[in-house]
C-alpha cells in the first residue's frame, strides 16, 4: 500500500471504525472483564491518541474528503476532513485518551461486567468522530442520533434507580427536541434542490429572511444540545447520572460537539453572517454563564455540581463566539478571527479541565461511595495523589494564571475590548457590560471552586468511613495526570495553539491574526500588538517559582526551619469536631443571601417547641417553573384531546380515511 | 535601553518595593495612631514583629497538608511578581509585557484562592468563616476591579500597564469624567481587597467580625511573617496602580535613568501621601455590617461600569 497519497479522511474513517470493532470485540469478551479493561480500553486509548494527531495533521493540511461504501442507494455518505473538523478531533482524542486510560483502571472495580457498557462507550466516541467528519445533513444527523441513543443506554446504566431513568428520560427528550430543530434548520438551508451535501448546502443562496430563520433553528437546536440556557435543564440531571468516565466524556466532549456544529452551519453553512445573530449568541452566552455559576454554587453534589459548571462554560464559550459574530457583522474580522479563536480555545480547554475534574470526582466516588460534598473532607490526606490532580483542574476552571483556563478567558477580554471598532453605540456599551458579566461569572466559579476543594478535600473527614479511602489506581492516575498536563501545556505554551487555532480561521473566516501577532514567539502571547496586550504564562510561573524557591532557602539560611507540631489554634476553643466546619451549603449562603431572587428557595423551619428540630432548605431552578412545568401540562392537555379521536373501531379509522381522501380529493385539484 | 540594564532596574525596583512595603503599612498605622491621638509604635515597627516572626519556632497543626505549608512562599511569589509588574519607577520593565491588567487581576485572584484554601486546611470553625467571607468580598471586588481597569485600557487603547502609564502620563493634561467614576471604584476596591475599614479591621481580633485574621489564624512563626509581608505588599501593590493610573506624573521614562532620582522622590511622595489619606480614611469610618460589604462592592461596581459607558458616551 502507498502511504505517501493517505489522506487524514481515511485515517480518522479507519481509526473510528476500529473504534466500534473495539466494542464488538469487548462484547465478544464480555465474560471475562479482564480482557476487556487490561486490552480494550487501553486500545482504544491508543486509537483515541492516534486520532488527535490525525486531527492536528488535517489542521496544517488542505481539506480531504471521501464517499463512504455505506448508506443508502443513491444517497452515500460524505465525509470531509477540514481544519475545522481537524481542531475537534483533535479534542475528541486528546481528552478521551486520558478517559479511556482511567476507564480501564474505573470499571475494574464496577460491580457489574463492563463488557456491555464497553461496547457503548465506544460506539458513542465512533459517532462522535462521525459527526465531526460528515459532510451531508443525512450522515451528520444519522450519526448525531446514534450519538444521542448511545449516551442514552450509558446515561441509564444504573437503570434500577428511578431518578437516572427519569434523567435519562429528560435527557433523550431535549435532544430529540434539538435534533428536529437541526433538520429543519438543514431543510432551510437546502432550498429545495434535492442535495443535502454540504457543499451544495454552502451554495445555496438564502434570502435574508430564511438565512435568520435557518440560524435561529440551528442556534436552537445546537444550543439545546450544548446546555444553553433555557434549555439547560437536562444537563445537570444526565451528566451525573452516568459513570464518571461517561459523565467526563459527556461534559467534556460531547457538548463541543454541539459547539462544532454551531460552528460549521453558521460560519460555513449559512454564511454571510449578521451582526444581530452574533449579539443574541452573546447575549444568551453572557446569560448562561451567570446562571449556570450561580447554581453550581447552590449545589452539594460533586457530579451535579460539576454539570452545572458545564453550563457556565458553554456560556463563555458562546460569548466568544458572539462576540466573533458581532464583530465580522460589522465588518471587522480580525477581530473577529479573535472572538473565534477566544471561542475555540476555551472549547478545548473547557473539554480538558472538566474531564479531569470529572475523572477525580469518579476516583472520589469510588474510593469513599460519596457523592455528596456535605459528607467528605480531609480526603488530601487519604488520596494526595487525586487531590494535586483535582488542584490542577479546579484552578484551570477558576480561570486562574498561569493555567489553561486563563488564557482563554484573557482571550475573550481582549476581544471585548475590541468594542470602540464598532458603530453602533448600544453594541459598543453592551459587550463590555458582557465582559463585566464574564468577569463576574469568572470570580464566582473561583469561590466555587474553593468552596468544593476546601470542603471535599481539606479540613476534617466529616464521615465515619468503614475503611481508608484508597488513593486511585495506577490507570486512574494516568488518565488524570495526561489530563492535568494538558491543563499546563495549554496554560503554558498557548502559541502553539493558537497558531493552529488560526489556521481554522483562515479556512473558516479567510482572515488570520495580524501578523505582529503571529510573529512575536513562543514565549509571548500577543492577540493584537504587544502594545496593546501580551502575557507570558511561562515568565509569570518562572517569576513565582523563583521566589518561591529563594525564599525558602533564604528564610532557612538566614534563620532557621525548626517545626513543631500541636493542636490547631483556633482561637483558644478547646474542642474542634467536623460539625464545626463549613459544609457545602454553608460555603454557599452569602451567594444564596445576595442573589435571593434568581433562586426558588423551600424552608422548612421547626417550631420552637420541636423535640427532634429539622431544618431543610432546598433550592430549586426557577427555570422548571417557569417553562418546563407549563409546556408539560399544555403538552398533556393537547395529548388528551387528540387521544380522543382514538376510538379503536374499525370503522372510525375507515371513516378518518376516507374523510382524508374526500380532502385531498377537493383540495389537490 | 539594553536587556541587561533593563534587568538591572526591574531587579532594583522590585527589590526596593518589597523592602518598603512593610515600611508602608507603618507609616499607615503610625499616621493612625496620630490621628486617634496616640503616640503610635513607630513607622519602623512591621521589620520588627516581621524580625520577632522569623526567630521564631514554626507551630504546624497536625493534620496541616503540603498545600498548608506552601500557601505563604506562593502568596510570597504572587505579590513579588505583582510589584515587579506594576510601573513604579520607571516604565521600562523588561517583566512588564509577561502581565498585563488582566493577568494582574489573576495573579491576585490566584493569591486569594490559596489562601482561602489554607483557611480551609485545618477545618477550624473560624479559618472556614474566613474563607468564605474571604471568596465573598473577592468575587465582588474582582468584577469591580476588572471594570476599573477596562475604563482605563480603553482610554490607551491597551491592556499593558506600561502603555496606559505612558498614554496618561505623557499626554497633555485631560479630565476624563470616566477616569473619575473609575478612581472612586478603585479606592473602595483597594479598601475592601487589603482588609481595610469600613470591609475588614487588619488590627481586630475579635472573633465574629474578622475575615482576613481568621483565615491566616493558623500561621505562626516565618509562615506567619510571609503572610503579613505578602498582605503589605499586596497594600502597596494596589497604592502604586492606583498611583499608576491615576497620577502617574513623575515616573521616569525608557532608558533615563537620570529621572530614576525624581521618580523615586515622587514615589515616596505619592506613597506618603496615599498611606496619610488611607488613614484618615479608616479613622472617619467605622466598620460596616458583613451583609453591608456586597451593597458597598456592588455600588463600586457599578460605579465602574458607569465609568466605562460614560467613556463610551462621552468621550468617543
Amino acid at each position: 500500500m502507498d502511504f505517501s497519497s493517505l489522506q487524514p479522511i481515511e485515517v480518522a474513517v479507519t481509526l473510528s471504525v476500529i473504534w466500534i470493532g473495539l466494542g464488538g470485540i469487548a462484547l465478544a469478551f464480555a465474560s471475562t472483564p479482564r480482557i476487556v479493561t487490561d486490552a480494550v480500553f487501553p486500545a482504544g486509548a491508543v486509537v483515541a491518541l492516534a486520532l488527535a494527531l490525525t486531527g492536528l495533521w488535517a489542521m496544517n493540511a488542505p481539506a480531504s474528503a471521501a464517499i463512504l461504501p455505506a448508506g443508502l442507494p443513491d444517497l452515500p455518505f460524505h465525509v470531509r476532513l477540514d481544519a475545522l473538523s481537524g481542531f475537534f478531533l483533535l479534542l475528541l482524542g486528546g481528552v478521551s485518551f486520558g478517559i479511556s486510560l482511567f476507564s480501564s483502571g474505573y470499571f475494574r472495580h464496577g460491580d457489574q461486567p463492563p463488557g456491555l457498557l464497553c461496547l457503548q462507550y465506544h460506539i458513542f466516541l465512533a459517532s462522535m468522530a462521525f459527526v465531526l467528519i460528515a459532510d451531508d445533513a443525512y450522515l451528520f444527523m444519522v450519526t448525531w442520533e446514534s450519538m444521542a441513543l448511545s449516551s442514552y443506554f450509558l446515561v441509564t446504566t444504573e437503570h434500577r434507580s428511578e431518578q437516572n431513568r427519569r434523567a435519562g428520560f429528560i435527557y433523550l427528550l431535549i435532544a430529540h427536541l434539538g435534533a428536529i430543530s437541526i433538520l429543519l434548520s438543514f431543510g432551510v438551508l437546502h432550498g429545495g434542490h434535492g442535495d443535502y451535501t454540504f457543499d451544495a448546502l454552502r451554495r445555496a443562496e438564502l434570502s435574508e429572511f430564511w438565512a435568520t430563520v435557518a440560524f435561529a433553528l440551528a442556534f436552537f437546536g445546537f444550543g439545546a444540545k450544548a446546555g444553553m440556557l433555557p434549555l439547560h435543564a437536562w444537563l445537570p440531571e444526565a451528566h451525573p447520572a452516568a459513570p464518571s468516565p461517561v459523565s467526563a466524556l459527556m461534559s467534556g466532549v460531547m457538548l463541543k460537539t454541539a459547539i462544532y456544529g454551531m460552528v460549521r452551519v453558521i460560519y460555513d453553512l449559512i454564511g454571510g453572517i449578521r451582526w444581530e445573530w452574533g449579539l443574541t449568541v452573546l447575549l444568551f452566552g453572557a446569560a448562561t454563564s451567570l446562571f449556570g455559576v450561580l447554581f453550581a454554587l447552590m449545589q452539594h453534589d460533586l457530579k451535579r455540581l460539576l454539570a452545572y459548571h458545564s453550563v457556565e462554560n458553554i456560556g463563555i464559550i458562546l460569548i466568544g463566539i458572539g462576540l466573533s459574530m458581532v464583530f465580522i457583522g460589522s465588518g471587522h474580522p480580525v477581530a473577529g478571527v479573535l472572538g473565534l479563536i477566544a471561542g475555540l480555545y476555551h472549547t478545548l480547554n473547557h473539554a480538558v479541565f472538566k474531564g479531569l475534574l470529572f475523572l477525580g470526582a469518579g476516583a472520589i466516588l469510588h474510593s469513599t461511595g460519596l457523592r455528596n460534598l456535605n459528607e467528605m473532607g480531609g480526603l488530601i490526606r487519604y488520596m494526595p495523589h487525586t487531590a494535586f490532580y483535582f488542584l490542577v483542574g479546579a484552578l484551570a476552571i477558576s480561570a486562574l494564571p498561569p493555567l489553561n483556563g486563563f488564557i482563554s478567558e484573557w482571550l475573550t477580554f481582549q476581544a471585548s475590548l475590541q468594542a470602540p471598532l464598532l458603530e453602533s453605540s448600544v453594541v459598543r456599551s453592551l459587550v463590555p457590560i458582557v465582559a463585566a458579566v464574564l468577569a463576574l461569572s469568572g470570580a464566582l466559579t473561583g469561590m466555587c471552586f474553593v468552596k468544593v476543594y476546601g470542603v471535599a478535600f481539606l479540613g476534617q473527614h466529616r464521615h465515619a468511613l468503614a475503611e481508608k479511602p484508597r488513593d486511585a489506581d495506577g490507570w486512574e492516575r494516568a488518565g488524570m495526570a495526561w489530563l492535568a498536563l494538558g491543563c499546563l501545556a495549554l496554560g503554558l505554551l498557548p502559541v502553539f495553539m493558537i497558531g493552529q487555532l488560526n489556521n481554522v480561521s483562515q479556512v473558516l473566516l479567510h482572515a488570520g491574526l495580524s501578523e505582529e501577532a503571529l510573529a512575536s514567539g513562543w514565549l509571548w502571547l500577543v492577540p493584537t500588538s504587544s502594545a496593546q496586550a501580551s502575557y507570558s504564562p511561562v515568565v509569570f510561573l518562572l517569576v513565582i517559582g523563583a521566589v518561591f524557591g529563594l525564599t525558602f532557602l533564604v528564610v532557612r539560611q538566614v534563620y532557621h526551619g525548626r517545626l513543631r507540631r500541636a493542636d490547631p489554634w483556633d482561637c483558644g476553643f478547646p474542642e474542634q469536631t467536623s460539625r464545626m466546619e463549613d459544609t457545602a451549603d454553608g460555603f454557599g449562603q452569602p451567594i444564596r443571601h445576595i442573589f435571593a431572587p434568581v433562586y426558588q428557595i423551600r424552608r422548612e423551619i421547626p417550631r420552637p417547641d420541636d423535640p427532634y428540630p429539622v431544618f431543610r432548605q432546598e433550592v430549586e431552578d426557577r427555570h422548571w417553573e417557569w417553562m418546563y412545568l407549563p409546556v408539560a401540562r399544555f403538552t398533556e392537555f393537547l395529548s388528551r384531546h387528540i387521544g380522543k379521536l382514538q376510538q379503536g373501531r374499525i370503522s372510525v379509522y375507515l371513516l378518518y380515511s376516507f374523510i382524508t381522501l374526500i380532502a385531498l380529493l377537493v383540495f389537490a385539484q | 535601553m539594553n536587556q541587561a540594564s533593563g534587568i538591572a532596574f526591574q531587579v532594583l525596583q522590585s527589590v526596593l518595593v518589597v523592602l518598603i512595603a512593610p515600611l508602608v503599612l507603618g507609616w499607615v498605622n503610625q499616621c493612625r495612631a496620630w490621628l486617634q491621638n496616640r503616640s503610635g509604635a513607630g513607622i519602623w515597627q512591621p521589620y520588627k514583629v516581621l524580625n520577632k516572626l522569623f526567630h521564631k519556632d514554626a507551630v504546624l497543626a497536625h493534620n496541616a497538608s503540603p498545600l498548608f505549608r506552601a500557601t505563604p512562599y506562593i502568596l510570597f511569589g504572587c505579590m513579588w511578581l505583582a510589584v515587579g509588574i506594576v510601573p513604579v519607577l520607571a516604565t521600562s520593565l523588561p517583566f512588564a509585557p509577561a502581565a498585563d491588567v488582566i493577568a494582574l487581576v489573576g495573579l491576585f485572584a490566584l493569591a486569594r484562592v490559596f489562601v482561602s484554601l489554607a483557611g480551609m486546611d485545618i477545618g477550624t470553625s473560624f479559618g472556614t468563616l474566613g474563607a468564605r467571607r474571604e471568596m465573598m468580598i473577592g468575587f465582588l471586588a474582582e468584577p469591580a476591579m476588572l471594570m476599573t481597569l477596562f475604563t482605563a485600557s480603553l482610554i490607551s487603547h491597551s491592556t499593558s500597564l506600561v502603555t496606559i502609564v505612558e498614554t496618561l502620563g505623557q499626554s497633555e493634561f485631560v479630565i476624563y469624567p470616566s477616569m473619575a467614576f473609575a478612581a472612586i471604584a478603585f479606592l473602595m476596591v483597594l479598601l475592601a481587597e487589603n482588609a481595610r475599614i469600613p470591609i475588614d479591621n487588619p488590627s481586630t481580633h475579635l472573633e465574629l467580625t474578622m475575615i482576613h485574621e481568621a483565615m491566616i489564624l493558623e500561621y505562626s512563626a516565618r509562615h506567619l511573617a510571609l503572610v503579613e509581608w505578602a498582605s503589605s505588599l499586596k497594600l502597596t501593590a494596589y497604592i502604586t496602580i492606583g498611583i499608576a493610573m491615576f497620577a502617574p506624573w513623575g515616573i521616569a521614562q525608557a532608558g533615563d535613568w537620570t529621572g530614576v532620582p525624581i521618580a523615586l522622590a515622587a514615589l515616596v511622595l505619592k506613597l506618603a501621601f496615599a498611606g496619610a489619606g488611607l488613614a484618615v480614611l479608616e479613622t472617619v469610618s467605622a466598620k460596616m455590617r458583613i451583609f453591608r460589604a456586597p451593597e458597598f462592592l456592588g455600588t463600586a461596581f457599578m460605579l465602574a461600569t458607569l465609568g466605562m459607558l460614560t467613556h463610551f458616551v462621552l468621550e468617543t
